[in-house]
């Protein structure tokens, strides 16, 4: 049989993030007497543990877990908001090959975000300065990214944000005044204006009504097909997710307990938290 | 050339909810020629639909090896394949059709079609032709094709299924039970288009009710009682 030559994109071994110093209790391996992900002597918080993933060129990766897994603070880890505790993380680019990224400085770290990342956040207001306009919000990342001219950068940002369905009459109004739905769209456009191959969504579609919902779902997927941008995709829905994504991970407590095709997990779940979460859908 | 060998294949299911393992099949072996076409018979609850789900993979297989013939990547046991494998040998090598279309929403037909080709790496334009080649090959109506499915007949559903499976013109075709809940003439217009995909070298397996309308298009039967495979069974009429 032939393998597959095809390498991972961006490949995370063993990310860990705790919050907290940690104590002669849960710092025992398998940290035993912890309460979900808390440590009731001493009050650490561990958010993710040992958490490994690969996600291809061009594929949608889908994130599902309850409230708490921890699936926003890996995404905020991948996107250097916070720092890990421990961990890898390797990006198959030229620019950035053989390192461990999570260790290099933060000028370094801020040259990722401008250059290979898109972020869309679970709130919009961590992603947006909701008293700059529409197209202002856009323009600060383009300019992170390097861009100068003005013109080209601002006829960009129109082509973006009538991607993403905002009335070019609206892009000087400032995102506040926006619906959900409109600020997410927003989100998504100024992720996508340094063309960056890899983009993070983290519940982008939570809180929209269906209708709004169905077309956002629409746009990532037109995006992943025309763009050819890899995707990680957080949510607690497994609807969206099974719309989204080819592969999926289940987390739990910060650990991820499963891992497969995501129509496998839908129909053939294995741990018992996963078919909970399948079973109770049905 | 053998496209497909299964070989004691057996799937179990645990629920941790009701404690409980029970087997759904175990020790089915058959094999099928290129170009073949297998029908898959027994009661309800036999296991047939398991057999095809570990096939596609939407099912972890833990029993036996199922060797598929790929083009890509040789020959290969699905059971252990790669999921990245897995996910290229389904946009390019294996289609699944059951009588349910699950695609998605807001999608016309003729898009959910040009779909599959662009996941294979179709160029738009030559997407946009194989598309409508494959939905008049399959007889769907040209005023359906610019609308969103949810509205289509149970026999448009199935032709459009059927089509959005077979434009990557895949080596392997499994038909879950296509014609479930269709009245006589969809039934009809499905023997033919499996007639077509026979005629084009497709290799089947299928899942029908009726033996009868498998009559002449089947090679054989694999019989989940008997376990074993058997030649077609003269149709009383
Ligand atoms: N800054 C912080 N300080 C302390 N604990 C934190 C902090 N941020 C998150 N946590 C804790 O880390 C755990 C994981 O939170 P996280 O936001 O990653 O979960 P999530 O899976 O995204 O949940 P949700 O589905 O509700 O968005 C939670 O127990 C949370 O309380
Ligand atoms: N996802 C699943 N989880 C748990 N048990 C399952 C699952 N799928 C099938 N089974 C069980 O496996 C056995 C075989 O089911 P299967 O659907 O393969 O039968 P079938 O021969 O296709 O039946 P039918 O003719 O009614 O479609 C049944 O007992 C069924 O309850
Ligand atoms: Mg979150
Ligand atoms: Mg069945
Ligand atoms: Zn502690």
């Amino acid at each position: 049989m032939q393998r597959f030559e095809e390498r991972p994109l961006l490949k995370v071994e063993n990310l860990t993030k705790q919050y907290g110093p940690g104590c002669g209790e849960c710092s025992q391996p398998g940290r035993p007497g912890l309460i979900k992900n808390y440590c009731p002597s001493c009050g650490t918080v561990y958010a993710c543990s040992d958490v490994s993933l690969d996600v291809y060129p061009g594929e949608i990766l889908g994130i599902v877990g309850e409230s708490g897994s921890g699936k926003s603070t890996l995404m905020q880890c991948l996107y250097f908001d916070q720092d890990v505790t421990s961990g890898t993380l390797t990006i198959d680019d030229p620019e950035l090959a053989g390192e461990n990224l999570f260790d290099v400085s933060s000028q370094r770290k801020r040259y990722i975000r401008n250059h290979k990342y898109g972020m869309v956040y679970q709130n919009p207001v961590k992603g947006l300065r909701m008293d700059f306009s529409s197209i202002s919000n856009i323009a600060e990342k383009q300019i992170a990214a390097g861009g100068r001219h003005v013109g080209q950068m601002q006829s960009a940002g129109e082509r973006l944000l009538d991607v993403v369905s905002i009335p070019l009459f609206r892009m000087k109004e400032e995102p506040r005044n926006f619906s959900g739905g409109m600020q997410q769209r927003v989100q998504i456009a100024k992720a996508l204006s340094n063309d960056p191959p890899i983009l993070f969504l983290d519940e982008v579609t939570t809180g929209l009504d269906l209708s709004v919902q169905a077309a956002v779902i629409d746009l990532i997927k037109q995006i992943q097909r025309d763009l050819g941008i890899s995707m990680i995709v957080v949510s607690h829905d497994l609807a969206v997710i099974r719309m989204l994504a080819d592969r999926t991970l289940v987390m739990l407590n910060g650990r991820v307990i499963e891992s497969g095709l995501t129509d496998q997990i839908l129909e053939d779940p294995n741990h018992a938290y996963t078919q909970q979460l399948v079973y109770s859908l049905l | 050339m053998v496209m497909l060998e299964v070989k004691d294949f057996g799937k179990r299911f645990t629920s941790h909810h009701l404690n409980t393992t029970r087997k759904a099949v175990e020790g089915i072996s058959f094999s099928l020629e290129q170009g073949g076409f297998i029908g898959i018979v027994g009661k309800s609850g036999s296991g047939k639909s398991t057999i095809l789900k570990s096939i596609y993979r939407t099912y972890l297989p833990d029993e036996g090896e199922i060797w598929f013939d790929s083009e890509r990547f040789g020959r290969i046991d699905l059971l252990k394949a790669e999921e990245r494998q897995v996910i290229w040998l389904r946009k390019h090598e294996i289609g699944y059709v059951s009588q349910f279309l699950n695609v998605m929403p807001r999608t016309t037909a003729r898009e959910l079609v040009e779909q599959a080709l662009l996941g294979m790496g179709e160029s738009h334009e030559a997407a946009t032709i194989k598309a409508e080649q494959s939905l008049r090959h399959f007889d769907l109506d040209e005023r359906l094709w610019d609308t969103f499915p949810n509205t289509f007949s149970g026999g448009e559903k199935l032709r459009l299924n059927i089509a959005i499976a077979t434009v990557k013109k895949p080596r392997l075709l499994l038909l879950d039970e296509p014609t479930a809940s269709l009245d006589y003439q969809s039934k009809l217009k499905v023997r033919e288009v499996i007639e077509k995909l026979k005629a084009d070298g497709t290799t089947l397996v299928g899942i029908f009710h009726d033996l009868e309308f498998m009559e002449g298009l089947c090679d054989c039967v694999y019989d989940m009682n008997e376990k074993a495979l058997r030649g077609m069974p003269e149709v009383q009429r």
